[in-house]
């Protein structure tokens, strides 16, 4: 078992893995993606993690934003415990506490910037007016007020990485989890995202974990998290 | 739910094939049930036009108007029954009729009925012997007030002083009469069938309580089977052809519905398997899958609603235009209703095939989380 030393930040953890380990059935073989991985990240602390393909950063980002349950070992996020939870537990877990930006951008296209931060509430608590306050609220912190009645086939790569983060966080997450969120960008837009995200992250004190190859995160990050083959190097 | 909507308004493109292809399954069962409900109306409206509970046979008759005889003291039995309230005879004959301003041998299929408890449109004191009541469909074939019909091989002349409607038999157009003016046509016409004084083909009762089949059984046990007595529902679905055309017309729209099924199980398999990738981003930002399914359920009934509409409004534009006496076609909004669930439920039914397809989509697969 490898561990790594405590997190820098405030009191309280957004984020407490300890001893994951996930195991998926392949055929007839066993494939180890996780093994015996501790990981705790504070409260508005940003996280890079780092790996190669099949390293099993991935896994480890689905299993602390519940996307995926653990074959062992325990996940704390924002105080709840969520590895046993059941699959309806978990999408209401992912709907009130944390939020996702995709490597690919994956904005509803039939939507509107707007629309688009609008649908959490739609699936979710259905704060009417408080909601779309908060909605126009992000998208002017995110500079995109002028847009916001466009659809994201009308929008730059930028812009549309920028309304997937402004989605991330309508529902004011403990959390958020970031999946290659430069892969598709040039480099000077990729930095602008990259110091967008620490912006925003560090502005609402928001924990967030970014799964990257890109070396321009891990000097925007707090702190960089190496996994390999399963397991957080040293 | 609200997404599923915005989808369709903002995108109508994506569901105009199934639109239109559930448009057209919709008007084709409107237009058969129709036709149905038009050919059974014509065969059935001398029956349905009957202001009474049961019909009364004689016991050899099997069931039809044609062979049934009722003579006198076996009327007399059932006039007798406790429950009976009023009594009428009952007769009729098929002639070709030959109508003024047609040719000699341009006969018109009639059937001349002689009653005696009016139906409805009819007065409750049949007309004078040797004038009739023509039913509506007859003015196709120039039949006015004032016209005087031959009937039959010895032209039995019957004058028109009146109409009345919906009480077309077996496909045919009637006339309505007094029983002594159907005796005389009968007896004149058929003399292999002829009937006595006193002698009709079939008794229409009113019973003193509604419903009737225990008053039914009653009568039957009263003449001692020599009759055999029909709420005028089984008379109806005894008629020659009706059960039949109900059975065949039944089972032509069940596959019509078979087929609106698959067409709306298919375009929204199609449909859930293009959305995979959005369902994931909406079951990882914490979409349930029940609310996924709810609004796939949501755009089939839109769809087939929008079908149903185009439908009825195709099927009453055709009830209007088709000209009176040719297809036997009537939309009633019984049938255009009727339809219209049948093809939301059948969308239902269908889009139920994707709940599987909706249930199986991996969030983790959003973010790439599965090997």
């Amino acid at each position: 078992m490898t561990t790594l030393s405590e997190s820098v930040g405030t009191a309280g953890h957004a984020l407490e893995m300890r001893g994951i380990t996930k195991v998926y059935k392949v055929a007839d073989d066993e494939v180890v993606a996780l093994d015996h991985v501790d990981l705790t990240v504070a409260s508005d602390e940003i996280v890079a993690l780092v790996g190669p393909s099949g390293s099993g950063k991935t896994t480890l980002c689905s299993i602390a934003g519940g996307l995926l349950s653990p074959t062992d070992g325990s996940v704390v996020v924002a105080g709840k415990e969520i590895s046993g939870y059941s699959g309806r537990q978990l999408t209401e877990f992912r709907r009130d506490s944390v939020g996702f930006v995709f490597q690919t951008v994956n904005l509803i296209p039939f939507l509107n910037a707007r629309e688009n931060l609008l649908v959490v509430d739609e699936i979710g608590r259905r704060l009417g007016r408080v909601a779309r306050d908060r909605a126009d609220q992000l998208l002017a912190e995110l500079g995109l007020t002028a847009r916001a009645a466009n659809l994201p086939a009308q929008l730059s790569g930028g812009q549309k990485q920028r309304v997937a983060i402004g989605r991330a966080l309508m529902n004011d997450p403990s959390l958020v989890l970031f999946d290659e969120p430069t892969s598709a960008l040039d480099s000077s837009l990729g930095d602008q995202v990259v110091r967008l995200i620490r912006d925003e992250m560090k502005a609402r004190g928001t924990a967030a974990i970014i799964v990257t190859h890109d070396d321009r995160i891990t000097h925007y990050a707090d702190r960089t998290v190496h996994i390999e083959d399963g397991r957080i190097a040293e | 739910m609200r997404l599923a909507v915005r989808e369709m308004r903002r995108r109508p493109g994506r569901f105009a094939i199934a639109t239109v292809i559930l448009t057209l399954i919709a008007v084709l069962l409107m237009f058969l049930g129709g036709l149905l409900d038009g050919l059974v109306a014509s065969s059935t409206g001398a029956f349905r036009a009957q202001r009474a509970n049961l019909l009364v046979y004689s016991g050899n008759s099997r069931n039809s108007l044609e062979r049934s005889r009722i003579e006198p003291d076996v009327r007399h039995q059932v006039e007798s029954v406790p429950g009976v309230k009023r009594v009428g005879g009952l007769g009729s004959v098929q002639l070709g009729g030959r109508i003024p301003g047609r040719g000699a041998r341009d006969l018109v299929p009639i059937v001349l009925f002689g009653y005696e408890l009016a139906p409805l449109g009819l007065p409750s004191t049949p007309p004078g012997v040797g004038t009739v009541y023509a039913d509506d469909s007859l003015r196709a074939k120039n039949v006015g007030v004032g016209t005087t019909i031959h009937l039959g091989p010895s032209r039995s002349a019957v004058t028109v002083v009146g109409f009345v409607s919906d009480t077309r038999y077996s496909g045919q157009g009637t006339l309505w009469g007094s029983v002594e003016t159907w005796r005389q046509v009968l007896n004149a016409n058929r003399p292999d069938a002829r009937a006595g004084p006193g002698v009709v083909q079939a008794l229409v009762v009113q019973g003193a309580l509604p419903g009737g089949s225990r008053l039914a059984e009653r009568i039957d046990r009263a003449t001692d089977e020599a009759t055999t007595t029909l709420t005028i529902t089984e008379a109806i679905n005894a008629l020659p052809g009706v059960s039949q055309q109900r059975t065949v017309f039944n089972q032509i729209i069940g596959v019509t519905v078979v087929i609106a099924i698959i067409v709306v199980a298919l375009f929204f398999a199609l449909l859930t398997v293009e959305r995979t990738a959005l369902y994931g981003v909406l079951k990882a930002i914490g979409a349930s899958s029940r609310s996924l399914f709810a609004g796939v359920v949501l755009q089939a009934v839109v769809v087939a609603l929008i079908a149903s509409l185009v439908g009825i409004i195709a099927s009453l534009v055709l009830d209007a235009l088709i000209p009176a006496g040719t297809i036997p076609f009537v939309a009633t909004p019984a049938r255009l209703l009727s339809s219209a669930v049948v093809l939301v439920v059948a969308a239902v039914v269908g889009c139920a095939f994707s709940l599987r397809r909706v249930l199986r989509v991996d969030p983790a697969a959003a973010i790439g989380g599965t090997p």
